[in-house]
């Protein structure tokens, strides 16, 4: 026999519900005797009687959880299945009956904790502007759901507040500022359809976190879970809360084998933290950071793939036939949608030219950075401003190459290429000395079809690439010649 | 036993995350709709949250209370204390006796109020309890008198105590004595005028001040008997039956006062100290009176509402009342401190001839049965009263089921048939209710504006926005 008490501080039930879910625990295969009850003095002695020690603080303001369990194998499996079917009737026990009652269906829950209690929920995904997040995702955490907080503007010490009030109840905040997640094959915010696989993503970087769970799905790998963290969870100030947290939980989830962290580069003291951290875990854990001497995303997917013994692929790309002749000297301009796409590009040119990028007049632009998006929606939904910027570029006669990226995936613009690939084209016509490099994040079940895009794209005269280091290695080939193509980092 | 630790780690491990990486996921979703849309389009549940930003400058009081740590700790029990009250009626006794009442000392509904900004039908009360305590031989010479500063009036609330409508208790008026078994706090409301010119809704005539002089000579003592006779009278369970019969325990009383008379007439026949001719005066006045259970309803609600008070960082609401010129609330959290604004003119229905330009601002203390989970917040439990004060059916169970956006809690012991048993909403939380700009629907009746008119009509009022704004920044500040 085996117990489990546990007191829960404040965890009020009534008692009709409490002795409801006490007899449906006792019925269940393998239990051998159960109570949950109040921790008043006449249930004090109740459990006393049944055997069970429960601690002295519990007072009659604290739920007790009493479960025996008859003898099993290692692992404790017959106490989890008990706890997991506690927490399932506990829950049951809490929620309004009856969604629809004799008067229909009632009107839409008007905050994140009314919507919570209506149903069963795992996750609150909350995109309401930044200085309203916290009450949101307090309900959310009191509600014992995790948080996704899409929204930025949350200020950092509101941040800090969520994320301990988080650990305190074994949950987890993902951001602010968190673009994409995928947990139990669902998608929230900008992710990718990708296969299910044994790799965990943890991400302070969304874009960063779809282009590696889309080369690893091009790989037939796939992914586990990926848990975003938000942009600012790996500074000084939050100090890799989140990172940490969901670290401990893929190493702890049965369907992930590896690990791969990705980030815009952090605080170096909090990177420290995280690679102690991530040495203590059964699980491995690789890297890839926007860095000099780190591993670019694609050369993270390759590792990963290795260090699971399965093969490298050669990753997708199409060439266009347009076969353009430019002219050596000339500019790189990237006009990007993701940040990390952004930093890896230009990490790989400087590592290939050296530090004096701008000075030859190559420039790396961000427009999914907040300088663009204030007031205005991100680049990934709303396209005109980068538009606009590949007109301008392509009438500059020292711009060489165009570097672009376009990322699908869910909640991302439904056809990019039905715009991109005319401007492209219309950019092309009257340059036969300037070229386009497209780097395609997105996989083939995308609602966008990544393979319909690469086409669409590829035909207006670019050269797309599913990884965005070979896209940006190729675009340095045709400004500064084969000197680039292959260049030992 | 022996393997206590290592088990507890391992179902803990199970729920890591609550599950998040090995249950279905289910999302809820608040704010753009886009990201709910592509949830659904991967067939996975979402709930649509319909939100709204709160009013502009309260974000950051928002916060604080919120961000607080302890502050749901703090909202739970609260309220827990709240619904676990059990209010039980033990004695029928004087105010002078019971709250220590001098002549020339008067209780009122609401938060404090002086004679100068006093309504019509505040006045009219005043006038008509110091005729009955013949501190005056006149209206005009109460009036004078009461101009003059002759009288203390205080509210109810400060002595633990509820009134409806003008609430004027004055010294001889006999009390209820409502106790709570639970967490031993002490309640009191006076009995019950019944309708039409009654001194609660401003009238002072002869006719009123005989019936008062009655119910101190004869019904008082009278209950007084019954009840010590009978013993304690569960409230609580006098309500919740009445609550599936058919009244929501503000603007109908019907179920509740006939349970009571159930209860205490075979005490009060039993009763030698009371003469046969004097019960059946009794039992003949409470039973000629739909509302005779109103104030004891109040009083029970009053030491729900009362156990809840001051737990800190909570923003429970413990109190709503009305003067007839301001709209209070109090607030767990911020102790005793109240928070005001002007009361606004019920929309309702109207008797005879009288119409809105008759109406007195919203007046009385009996908003407290909202503050503890009744009255308006019970609509969906009243079909008898709906049409009254608010249209349809639909429309009654809609107003409860609206109610549940800003309460903290779903009562363990009031039950709604319609709603599936499914407990009325209790514990109006402030910060909800900035949050969403749901306002608390409170039944109420209508008092005529001018002194000494009675009762024009009844239906559904608001409080004021900013009694909930202001009481959200002030609990900012203790946190």
């Amino acid at each position: 026999m085996r117990d489990w008490v546990e007191v829960r501080r404040g965890g009020y039930h009534d008692s009709v519900t409490l002795m409801r879910v006490s007899r449906r625990l006792s019925e269940r295969p393998g239990v051998a005797g159960a109570m949950v009850a109040m921790g008043t003095g006449l249930n004090r002695e109740m459990f006393g009687r049944m055997g069970f020690a429960v601690p002295d603080e519990a007072g009659p303001d604290d739920l007790v959880v009493a479960i025996r369990v008859e003898d099993e194998g290692p692992g404790g499996a017959g106490l989890a299945e008990a706890g997991e079917a506690l927490e399932g009737l506990l829950r049951e026990a809490s929620r309004p009956p009856a969604r629809e009652g004799l008067l229909g269906a009632p009107a839409p829950a008007r905050t994140t904790g009314s919507a919570a209690a209506r149903g069963e929920a795992t996750v609150a995904l909350l995109s309401v502007p930044g200085p309203h997040v916290l009450p949101e995702a307090m309900d959310a955490l009191d509600a014992g759901l995790n948080v996704m907080i899409f929204s930025d503007n949350v200020p950092v010490a509101q941040e800090i507040a969520l994320k301990e009030a988080a650990a305190r109840r074994g949950l987890i905040v993902m951001g602010p500022d968190c673009g994409t997640a995928v947990v139990g094959g669902a998608g929230l915010g900008f992710a990718n359809a990708v296969r299910p696989g044994p790799v965990g993503v943890v991400a302070a970087s969304g874009t960063g976190a779809q282009q590696l769970m889309c080369l690893l799905d091009a790989a037939g790998a796939g992914v586990s879970h990926v848990l975003g963290v938000g942009g600012r969870d790996l500074s000084p100030e939050v100090s890799g809360r989140s990172a940490l947290a969901a670290l401990a939980a893929l190493d702890a989830d049965p369907a992930t084998e590896l690990i791969v962290l990705v980030s815009k580069p952090p605080a170096p003291q909090v990177l420290d933290l995280i690679r102690e951290a991530a040495r203590r875990l059964d699980t491995p854990v690789v890297f890839a950071l926007p860095l000099p001497g780190e591993d670019d995303l694609t050369r993270a997917a390759e590792k990963a793939l290795r260090a699971l013994g399965r093969p490298v692929p050669v990753w997708p790309r199409w060439t266009s036939p347009r076969g353009a002749a430019p002219v050596s000297g000339r500019a790189l301009r990237g006009l990007f949608a993701g940040g990390t796409l952004r930093d890896e590009a230009e990490m790989i040119a400087r590592d290939a030219l050296g530090r004096e990028l701008e000075a030859r007049g190559h420039r790396f632009t961000d427009f999914g950075d907040d300088a663009y998006t204030r007031g205005r929606a991100h680049p990934m939904i709303d396209p005109t401003l980068r538009l606009e910027a590949l007109r301008a570029e392509a009438a500059d006669g020292g711009c060489g190459v165009l570097l672009l990226d376009v990322v699908l995936g869910h909640g991302a613009e439904p056809d990019p290429a039905a715009a991109l690939a005319p401007a492209v084209a219309a950019a092309l016509r009257d340059r036969s000395d300037l070229a386009v490099v497209v780097s395609l994040c997105g996989t083939p079940a995308d609602p966008q079809d990544r393979d319909r895009q690469a086409v669409a794209l590829c035909e207006a005269g670019a050269d797309v690439f599913a990884s965005n280091a070979q896209a940006a290695r190729h675009a340095l080939t045709l400004v500064d010649g084969p000197i680039a193509e292959g260049t030992p980092r | 036993m022996s393997d206590h630790h290592g088990t507890h780690r391992d179902v803990h491990r199970a729920h890591r995350l609550g599950g998040l990486l090995s249950r279905e996921p289910s999302v809820v979703a608040t704010g753009v709709e886009v990201l709910a849309s592509a949830l659904a389009d991967q067939a996975v549940p979402v709930e649509a949250v319909d939100w709204r930003p709160p009013p502009a400058g309260t974000e950051a009081a928002l916060a604080a209370v919120l961000g607080a740590p302890g502050h749901a700790e703090a909202n739970a029990r609260a309220v827990r204390r709240m619904v676990t009250a059990r209010p039980h009626l033990v004695d029928v006794r004087p105010a002078r006796d019971v709250l220590g009442l001098e002549p020339g000392t008067f209780l009122h509904a609401g938060p404090p109020l002086e004679w100068g900004r006093a309504s019509g039908p505040m006045r009219g009360a005043l006038i008509g309890a110091m005729l009955l305590e013949g501190l005056a031989e006149t209206p005009r010479g109460a009036e004078r008198r009461l101009e003059r500063g002759a009288a203390v009036f205080e509210p109810c609330h400060h002595h633990a105590a509820v009134g409806p409508m003008a609430g004027v208790v004055s010294p001889s008026m006999w009390m209820l004595v409502v106790e709570d078994a639970e967490h031993g706090g002490t309640s009191y409301c006076s009995l019950n005028e019944g309708l039409g010119k009654v001194l609660r809704y401003g009238a002072y005539g002869p006719e009123v001040i005989e019936r008062l002089a009655w119910m101190g000579e004869v019904l008082g003592p009278a209950l007084r008997e019954a009840v010590r006779r009978h013993g304690p009278v569960d409230l609580m369970s006098l309500i919740a039956q009445a609550l599936q019969m058919g009244d929501e325990l503000h603007n109908r009383n019907r179920a509740a006062t006939s349970l009571l008379l159930r209860e205490l007439a075979p005490a009060l026949a039993a009763a030698e100290e009371v003469p046969r001719a004097r019960a059946a005066e009794a039992l003949a006045f409470a039973a000629g009176n739909d509302h005779f259970f109103l104030n004891a309803g109040m009083a029970a609600a009053k030491a729900c509402a009362d156990a809840a008070r001051g737990v800190p960082g909570s923003s429970l609401v413990v109190a709503m009342a009305r003067n007839g010129t301001d709209f209070g609330i109090q607030v767990s959290g911020t102790g005793d401190r109240w928070f005001t604004g002007p009361a606004g003119v019920p929309d309702g229905l109207y008797l005879g001839a009288y119409g809105p330009d008759d109406a007195n601002p919203d007046i009385g203390d009996s908003a407290i049965t909202e503050t503890a989970g009744m009255g308006g917040f019970a609509l969906a439990a009243a079909p008898a009263i709906v049409r009254f004060v608010g249209g349809e059916v639909p429309d009654a169970v809609a107003a409860t089921q609206r109610m549940y956006e800003i309460t903290l809690a779903e009562h363990p012991v009031l039950q709604i048939p319609l709603l599936s048993f499914r407990g009325t909403p209790v514990g109006v939380d402030v910060a909800r209710v900035v949050r969403t700009g749901i306002l608390p629907v409170i039944d109420t009746g209508i008092a005529g504006r001018e002194p000494g008119t009675g009762q024009v009509g009844a239906g559904l009022v608001e409080p004021p926005a900013n009694v909930f704004t202001d009481a959200l920044h002030a609990l900012a500040e203790t946190v």
